[in-house]
C-alpha cells in the first residue's frame, strides 16, 4: 500500500513538474513576453529595462530556477495589469467559481441520476430515447450558446431573471445550468449503464426472485451500488467545472477564476494565465491523486497489481 | 459481424474494413448535414449572396426576411455592420471544415504515431510519452487552449496547431493500448521471426490495424474541435475579425442580444449546433459498426 501511494505520487510530482516546465518553456519559446509589456515603437532600451526588471535577461534555467522556488512559497508572480500578487488575485476570485460549480453540479446530479436511473429501468422505451436525446444535446451544444440563448429567453423576452453579474441567487441560475447541462449528460450516461450493471448482477436477481417490489429493488439494492462510480466521476468533475467555466463566466460576466483567465489573456497579463493555468493544473492532478488512493484503499486489486 | 464477435469483443474479421458495415441503421441525415455544410464550405464564393466581409452601414440591424423590417436582399439580416448573416454563415462553414478536419487530423498523427511507439516501443520511450500524455491530461483541453493562444495571438492556422497540440492525448491512450495487445499476436510474432525491421513491423503490421479505432475516435473528435475552435473565436482569441467563423458571429452578436437581435446569436449557434450533433452521431455509429472494442468508452 504505502509502496502503491509513493508511486502514485511521484507520478503526480513528476505530472506537476512537467507542467510548471511546459508552461514556463511555452511563454518564453514563442516571443519575448517583453515585447508584449511596452508600448508599440518602444526603443531597444525601453525592451532591455523591462528584461531587467523581471530577470529576462538572464539564462532561461535561471529563471526557471527563480520561478520554482517563488512558487514553492506559494508565490506565482505579480499581475502586470492588477499590479498586486497573482496568488491574492487568485484566492479572491477561488470562492465564485466554487459557488457557481457547486451549483451547476449539484443541478447536474439532480438532472442526471434520476433520469439515468429511469432510462436504465425503460431501457429502449421513451424514456431512454428522451434521455439518450438530452444527454446528445447537452454534449453537442457549446455551454456558451445555451447561456447566450437563456439569456435571450428568460432575461430580454421574459425578464424573470438578471442577464449577469453575481450577488443573489437568481444570478446562478442561467450560469449554473449552461455549465451544468453538459455534466448532467455525462452523470446521466454513467448512471444509466451503471445500474444496467447492477440490474444484471446476482444480488439484485436474488432480491427479485425474494418477491421484493420494483421499487425496493431498485431504490435499496441496486441504486445504492450504482452510485458509487457516479459520485467518483462526479467529485471529479467538480474541479475540472471549475476550471472549464471561462466561457460561461465571460457569458454572464461572473466574477470567478474563468473571467480571471479571460483578462489575463486579454491584457496579455501572463503571470495571471500561467498562475490560474498552473493552479487548475494542481488541483486537478491532486484529485486525481486522491481518487487513486481511495480506489487503492476499497479495493486490494489495485494496491496488489505490478 | 457476427454476435459472437461482438460478445467476445474480438476485432471483426471480414476480409474488409467495411465489409461489414450495414448500411440499414445509417445514420443517413447526418450524414446529409455534414455532406451539406462541406458542400456549403467549398461552394461558398458561389453560393453566398453578398461580400461576407464588407457591409453596408445604411442596412445595419435588419432582421430576418420574415420580420417586419426585412427585406428579401438579407433573408437572415444583417449585423452590426450591415454585413449579410446568410453570407458570413456560409462563408464561416468553411472556417469550420478546415479547422476541424485539418485539426482533427494533425492531433491524429500527432496522437497514433506516440501511440504505435509508446505501444510498441515500451521501456523508457513508453514511461517518457505517458508521462507526458498525463501532463497534458491534468489540464482541462479548453484551458491549455487558451494558454496556447494567449501566446500565439490570433489566426486561423495558429488555431489548428494549438488544437492539434491540445487533443493529441485521446489517440495517444487508445493507440497505445490497442497496440499492446496487438504485439502479443501471432502475426507480429511471425513478423518478427521473419526479421522485420522494428519501423516495418509498426508500419505494416500495427499501423493497419489500429486505424479503424484512429478514424473513429477522429469523429468524434471533430465534434469536440468544432466547439473548441467556437470557444476561441467567441473569447476574441481564435479566428481573427473581420474573417467570418460561428464563434466570432456570436462574439459579435452579444451585443445585440439584450435589445433582442436575435437573429445574431441564433443562427450562428445553430449552425454549430448541427455539425457537431451530426459528428457525434455519425461517430457514435461508426464506433459501434467499425470497432466493437471502442463500445465500452
Amino acid at each position: 500500500m504505502k509502496r502503491y501511494i509513493a508511486r502514485r505520487v511521484s507520478y503526480c510530482l513528476l505530472s506537476l513538474f512537467l507542467l510548471s516546465v511546459t508552461i514556463f518553456f511555452f511563454v518564453r519559446v514563442t516571443g519575448d513576453p517583453a515585447t508584449l509589456l511596452v508600448e508599440p515603437g518602444a526603443s531597444e532600451a525601453d525592451i532591455a529595462a523591462i528584461h531587467q526588471q523581471f530577470g529576462l535577461d538572464r539564462p532561461l534555467w535561471v529563471q526557471y530556477g527563480i520561478f520554482m522556488v517563488s512558487l514553492a512559497h506559494g508565490d506565482l508572480g505579480q499581475s502586470f495589469y492588477y499590479r498586486m500578487p497573482v496568488m491574492e488575485l487568485y484566492l479572491s476570485r477561488l470562492p465564485n467559481s466554487l459557488l457557481l460549480a457547486s451549483v451547476a453540479m449539484a443541478l447536474s446530479l439532480l438532472i442526471g441520476i434520476p433520469s439515468g436511473i429511469l432510462a436504465s429501468v425503460r431501457v429502449g422505451r421513451f424514456w431512454d430515447s428522451a434521455g439518450k436525446l438530452f444527454a446528445l444535446l447537452g454534449l453537442s451544444l457549446p455551454s456558451f450558446w445555451v447561456g447566450l440563448v437563456l439569456i435571450l429567453v428568460f432575461s430580454v423576452y421574459l425578464g424573470w431573471l438578471p442577464s449577469s453579474g453575481s450577488g443573489s441567487a437568481l444570478h446562478l441560475i442561467m450560469p449554473a445550468f449552461a455549465l451544468g447541462w453538459y455534466f448532467a449528460a455525462a452523470h446521466m450516461r454513467l448512471t444509466r449503464s451503471s445500474m444496467l450493471e447492477v440490474l444484471g448482477s446476482e444480488y439484485v436477481k436474488l432480491a427479485r426472485l425474494k418477491g421484493l417490489p420494483q421499487s425496493l429493488v431498485i431504490a435499496k439494492h441496486a441504486f445504492k451500488n450504482a452510485l458509487i462510480p457516479v459520485l467518483t466521476l462526479a467529485g471529479i468533475n467538480l474541479v475540472i467545472m471549475v476550471n472549464v467555466a471561462v466561457v460561461v463566466e465571460f457569458v454572464f460576466a461572473w466574477p470567478g477564476i474563468g473571467r480571471l483567465l479571460y483578462e489575463g489573456v486579454t491584457f496579455r497579463d501572463f503571470p495571471v494565465v500561467q498562475g490560474v493555468v498552473l493552479m487548475g493544473g494542481a488541483m486537478i492532478v491532486i484529485v486525481n491523486l486522491l481518487v487513486d488512493i481511495l480506489y487503492a484503499v476499497i479495493d486490494p486489486r489495485i494496491r496488489l497489481e505490478s | 459481424m457476427s454476435i459472437q464477435t461482438e460478445l467476445i469483443g474480438l476485432p471483426p474479421r471480414s476480409p474488409s474494413r467495411f465489409a461489414s458495415l450495414r448500411l440499414g441503421d445509417f445514420p443517413l441525415i447526418p450524414a446529409l448535414i455534414l455532406g451539406g455544410i462541406a458542400f456549403v464550405a467549398i461552394f461558398a464564393n458561389v453560393l453566398a449572396p453578398h461580400n461576407p466581409e464588407i457591409g453596408s452601414l445604411t442596412a445595419r440591424f435588419r432582421p430576418p426576411v420574415w420580420q417586419t423590417g426585412g427585406s428579401t436582399q438579407y433573408l437572415l439580416g444583417t449585423d452590426q455592420l450591415g454585413r449579410d448573416v446568410l453570407s458570413r454563415l456560409i462563408f464561416g462553414a468553411r472556417v469550420s471544415v478546415v479547422v476541424g478536419f485539418t485539426a482533427v487530423i494533425f492531433a491524429g498523427v500527432i496522437g497514433t504515431v506516440l501511440g504505435i511507439l509508446s505501444g510498441y516501443l515500451g521501456g523508457w520511450v513508453d514511461q517518457a510519452i505517458m508521462r507526458v500524455t498525463d501532463t497534458w491530461l491534468a489540464l482541462p483541453a479548453v484551458t491549455f487552449a487558451i494558454f496556447l493562444a494567449a501566446i500565439v495571438g490570433p489566426s486561423m492556422w495558429n488555431i489548428v496547431i494549438i488544437l492539434g497540440l491540445t487533443y493529441w492525448t485521446r489517440y495517444a491512450r487508445v493507440v497505445r493500448g490497442e497496440v499492446l495487445s496487438l504485439k502479443e499476436r501471432e502475426f507480429v510474432r511471425l513478423a518478427i521471426v521473419a526479421g522485420c525491421s522494428k519501423w516495418t513491423i509498426m508500419r505494416r503490421h500495427i499501423m493497419p490495424n489500429i486505424i479503424n479505432s484512429a478514424i473513429v475516435l477522429g469523429t468524434l473528435m471533430l465534434g469536440v474541435v468544432i466547439i473548441a475552435e467556437a470557444t476561441l473565436s467567441f473569447l476574441g482569441i481564435g479566428v481573427p475579425p473581420p474573417q467570418p467563423a460561428w464563434g466570432l458571429m456570436l462574439s459579435d452578436g452579444k451585443q445585440g442580444l439584450m435589445v433582442g437581435r436575435w437573429w445574431l446569436t441564433i443562427f450562428p449557434g445553430c449552425c454549430i449546433m448541427l455539425m457537431v450533433l451530426s459528428a457525434n452521431l455519425l461517430g457514435d455509429w461508426l464506433r459501434v459498426k467499425l470497432d466493437p472494442q471502442l463500445r465500452q468508452l
